[in-house]
C-alpha cells in the first residue's frame, strides 16, 4: 500500500524508528565562548582551522564533524554507506568538497539553514525504507565564507540593525542506524515554501517565522498531538526578532508550546557576543543539536524534542531583483 | 473565488507586515546619529588640523587639499588592513561611510577579500564591487556637469 507510512498532509512517521548512534559538532571561537562552549566536541582556535581561505576552513570543519562523530562509535569513514550534507555556499562547496576527500556515496542538499533537518530526515526515510544501514547526516556554515557571499567583504565598515543575525561557525555530524543505542527519529514533517512578503535581507527572522509556525502547526494536526506533547520544541535559527515573531503566530494558530519553546539562533551566543538580534546558518541548528540538545537526552532531562530548522531561500540576485524571501521549516521529532 | 484568494492572501500578507513592525526593533536613530556625528566630526576634523599644517608650511591650498586627501585614503587603507576600519564602522555607520576614508575603505575591504580568487578575476575583476556604482554614476554626473559647463560658456 503506497503511502502508508505518510500521516495527514505532511508527515512521516516512521515505523523503526532510525537510532542517532553519534552525534560531534565543531564550532568557531566566538560559539566556543557562548554559553554552551563546554558542550561541543570541538572549539577552534581560530577561523581558518589551518587552511588559506574560509571557503576550505568550512570544508574542513564538515570533513572533521563526519570523521569525528564516525570516530566517537568507534568506526571509520568506509564504515558509512552514504553521507547526506549541505552548507550555504555557492553550489554547495564545503559539502561537494568534504564529499571529495571522504570518498563516500554523497548526496548535496540545500535547505538553507533548515538543511540539519532536511539531512536528518531524508536519513530517516533511507534508513527506514531499508535503503542503508548507517549514514552520515551533516551540515556546516562559516561566519565568514557566508559574509561575504550574502552580505559584504568582511573588512567593509557597515553597520548592522538591530535584527541583523551572526552566521554561526559550526558544524555537526550525526550516525544514523537502523538499531542501536540512542535517540531516536520517530517523525518528521516536510515544510512547505512560505513566503510573506518580507524583503529586509538584514531579517532572516521575519521571513522565516511564517514558515515556522506552518510547519509545527501542521505537524501538531497531522499527528493529532498538542505542544505539551514535547518537553521542548525548538526551531533552528529564528533569533530573538524571529522568535518574538513566531510566538505571536502560535498563538494565534492557538499552539503555545511556552515555556517548553526555544530557538538555536538565540541560545547560541550570549546577548553580549554583539551578535544583535542572534545567529543563524546551517551550523547554528546542527551544532546545537550535535552539542548540547542530544547531550540533555542522552542524559534524560529531554525526551520529546521536536526540532524545527527554519531555512531562509535567500539568494542575493533575487533580492537585487525585487523578489521578497521564501522561508522553509522542516521538523524532525526525536524521541528517548 | 481566484480573485477572492488573492486580496485574502494580500490580507494576510499585510497583517503579518503589521505584526512584523510591532515586534522588530528600531535602529536607535539618537544613539547612532551621535556616534556619527562624532566619528565623521574627527575623522573631517583631523584632516582640517593636517590641511591648515600643510598651508602654514606654505603649501598652496589646492596642493594641500590633494595632499590631505591622499593621507586620510592611506590611513582609511591602512586601519582597515589591520581590521580596525570595519568594527568603527560597525558604531559609526554613516560617520565613517560618507568621508572619502569610507570610499578607501570600501575598495581596500574588497581587494582584501577577492584576493584568494588571485589578482585577475579576484581583486582586478572585484575591486569596484563595492564602491564601483559610484564611481560610474561619479563619472557620470561629471560628464553631464561637464558638458553644460561648455554650453553655457560658448
Amino acid at each position: 500500500m503506497p503511502g502508508f507510512k505518510k500521516k495527514g498532509s505532511q508527515t512521516v512517521v516512521f515505523e523503526k524508528a532510525p537510532v542517532i548512534t553519534s552525534w560531534a559538532s565543531i564550532v568557531g571561537p566566538k560559539e566556543g565562548e557562548g554559553p554552551w562552549g563546554k558542550d561541543f566536541d570541538r572549539v577552534l582556535d581560530d577561523y581558518m582551522f589551518g587552511e588559506d581561505t574560509w571557503e576550505k576552513a568550512e570544508k574542513k570543519m564538515l570533513r572533521e564533524s563526519v570523521k569525528l562523530t564516525l570516530d566517537k562509535r568507534n568506526l571509520q569513514v568506509d564504515d558509512t554507506e552514504i553521507i547526506l550534507a549541505g552548507d550555504l555556499l555557492n553550489q554547495t562547496v564545503s559539502s561537494n568538497y568534504a564529499a571529495r576527500e571522504l570518498a563516500r556515496p554523497f548526496l548535496g542538499l540545500y535547505g538553507a539553514c533548515s538543511t540539519m533537518a532536511e539531512a536528518l530526515l531524508v536519513g530517516a526515510m533511507f534508513i527506514d525504507g531499508n535503503f542503508f544501514n548507517r549514514l552520515v547526516s551533516a551540515t556546516c556554515s562559516h561566519h565568514y565564507a557566508a559574509s561575504r557571499q550574502y552580505r559584504f567583504p568582511t573588512e567593509q565598515g557597515t553597520q548592522p540593525t538591530p535584527s541583523t543575525q551572526w552566521t554561526a561557525t559550526a558544524a555537526g555530524a550525526v550516525v544514523l542506524e537502523w538499531a542501536g543505542v540512542g535517540p531516536r527519529i520517530t517523525a518528521g514533517t516536510i515544510g512547505k515554501v512560505i513566503d510573506m512578503g518580507q524583503s529586509d535581507v538584514a531579517d532572516m527572522g521575519s521571513a522565516m517565522a511564517p514558515a515556522a509556525a506552518d510547519t509545527l502547526k501542521t505537524h501538531l494536526n497531522d499527528l493529532e498531538r498538542f505542544p505539551d506533547y514535547y518537553d521542548l520544541i525548538i526551531t533552528g535559527d529564528l533569533a530573538r526578532v524571529g522568535m518574538a515573531i513566531a510566538e505571536q503566530l502560535f498563538i494565534k494558530d492557538g499552539l503555545m508550546p511556552r515555556p517548553n519553546y526555544s530557538d538555536c539562533g538565540v541560545l547560541l551566543y550570549d546577548e553580549n557576543q554583539d551578535v544583535d538580534a542572534g545567529g543563524c546558518g546551517c551550523g547554528c541548528s546542527a551544532a546545537m543539536l550535535c552539542g548540547p540538545l542530544l547531550k540533555k537526552m542522552q542524559n534524560g532531562e529531554i525526551n520529546k524534542m521536536l526540532l524545527i530548522a527554519t531555512g531562509a531561500l535567500m539568494s542575493p540576485t533575487m533580492a537585487f531583483q525585487g523578489e521578497s524571501i521564501p522561508g522553509i521549516a522542516h521538523a524532525v521529532a526525536i524521541e528517548n | 473565488m481566484n480573485v477572492d484568494q488573492k486580496q485574502w492572501h494580500k490580507i494576510e500578507m499585510q497583517e503579518y507586515q503589521n505584526l512584523v513592525d510591532q515586534i522588530k526593533p528600531k535602529p536607535d536613530i539618537l544613539k547612532n546619529s551621535i556616534w556619527a556625528f562624532m566619528v565623521g566630526g574627527l575623522i573631517c576634523g583631523f584632516a582640517q588640523v593636517l590641511v591648515n599644517y600643510l598651508l602654514s608650511a606654505g603649501m598652496s591650498r589646492t596642493d594641500a587639499g590633494s595632499a590631505v586627501s591622499c593621507i586620510m585614503i592611506f590611513l582609511a587603507a591602512f586601519f582597515t588592513g589591520i581590521g580596525i576600519y570595519d568594527e568603527l564602522g560597525k558604531r559609526a555607520g554613516a560617520g565613517s561611510i560618507v568621508p572619502i576614508t569610507g570610499f578607501a575603505n570600501a575598495i581596500v575591504a574588497s581587494a582584501m577579500e577577492f584576493k584568494r580568487e588571485g589578482y585577475i578575476f579576484g581583486v582586478g575583476a572585484r575591486i569596484f564591487s563595492v564602491a564601483g556604482p559610484t564611481l560610474v554614476f561619479g563619472f557620470a554626473v561629471a560628464v553631464v556637469a561637464g558638458l553644460i559647463k561648455v554650453f553655457l560658456s560658448t
